[in-house]
């Protein structure tokens, strides 16, 4: 039996039940990422000092990274709206630079991640360090998930589009949504850790 | 099987958007694009006069808002989403700002828990 409401809004949401299904697993996904800034407010307005994060992390790595997310959301929106002009391959240059754009994101992540380590600045190393490791390691195992949810759109995924172009464009649109949430939630997290 | 009754093909289906309205879209996405990019200027820019920490916090976290709820209403859709997406996100809301709000409350112990004073051992120097 296939997943009812995928395509056409119920009468009584006057949504697709995908759309109200991303929104709720989003929901759940901020109190996740609520639950890890609680305990950063807690450990942090608890400890006798703490160092501002400019001093500890690079601050235009995490810059240039900021403008990385942003951009490749803007690309994901387009994405999307060249679905809604039926312009398939326009929608798959759009998708690739997102897949790309995050990638890159990941790239720099590596490169932040692997000079800490080797001057010995592992998570064992102080609070701050425990705390900007497990909320920045959280975030980048979602921008993977995103890209390997768009590189699937982007690929096989996209053979929807031949037979029900609405129901793939809905699809991409839900993808989005849980990508334009990884940004937002770098957004906060950039100031967060890397200048206060 | 399909269980989507009187479904359609027809991209002008979508909720609210037919494909007319696509290119004021895209013209709002570029300006909330330019937006982002000189609020991320700002941030970084505000950080480097090493504010006191409260004034850096509420500066940081206000532009962060901006720049959170310009992606969540463009980008998201929620300018435009449907009333029941709207309640759940209230509720999401609220809850997140109760989980916010816990450590502030709890910090020092709270203010409704009663301080305890313990009674020093005496030593016997105060009589010296």
């Amino acid at each position: 039996m296939d997943i009812p409401y995928t395509y056409h809004e119920r009468r009584d949401t006057g949504l697709t039940n995908g759309k109200i299904g991303i929104w709720l697993f989003l929901a759940s996904e901020v109190m996740l990422f609520g639950a890890l800034f609680a305990s950063y407010i807690l450990i942090r307005t608890g400890a006798p000092s703490w160092p501002r994060g400019d001093t500890v992390l690079d601050v235009y790595l995490a810059t240039f990274n900021t403008i990385v997310l942003i951009t490749s959301s803007v690309t994901m929106v387009m994405a999307w709206a060249s679905l809604m002009r039926r312009k398939f391959g326009t929608f798959r240059i759009y998708m690739g630079a997102t897949i790309l754009l995050g990638a890159v994101f990941l790239v720099v992540k590596y490169f932040e991640y692997s000079h800490h380590f080797a001057i010995g600045e592992g998570p064992s190393h102080s609070n701050f360090l425990a705390v900007y490791y497990t909320l920045t390691g959280l975030h980048m195992l979602h921008v993977f998930g995103g890209m390997v949810v768009n590189a699937y759109f982007w690929g096989p995924g996209s053979k929807l589009y031949q037979t029900n172009p609405v129901w793939f464009t809905n699809r991409v649109e839900h993808s989005g949504l849980f990508w334009h949430f990884v940004d937002l939630v770098w957004i906060f997290l950039f100031p967060t850790l890397y200048l206060l | 099987m399909s269980s989507d009754h009187g479904a359609t093909s027809d991209h002008a289906d979508h909720a609210g958007h037919d494909p007319a309205d696509i290119d004021r879209h895209v013209k709002v996405y570029i300006t909330v694009f330019v937006a982002l990019m000189i609020l991320t200027v700002v941030t970084v820019a505000i950080s480097r006069f090493h504010l006191s920490v409260p004034i850096a916090v509420t500066v940081a976290l206000f532009v962060a808002i901006v720049k959170g709820s310009l992606v969540a209403g463009y980008f998201m859709h929620l300018v435009s989403e449907k009333k029941l997406i709207l309640a759940v996100l209230a509720l999401t809301v609220a809850f997140f700002i109760v989980l916010l709000a816990l450590p502030i409350l709890t910090h020092e112990n709270g203010f409704w828990i009663p301080e305890v004073v313990v009674d020093q051992p005496h030593t016997g120097a105060e009589h010296k």
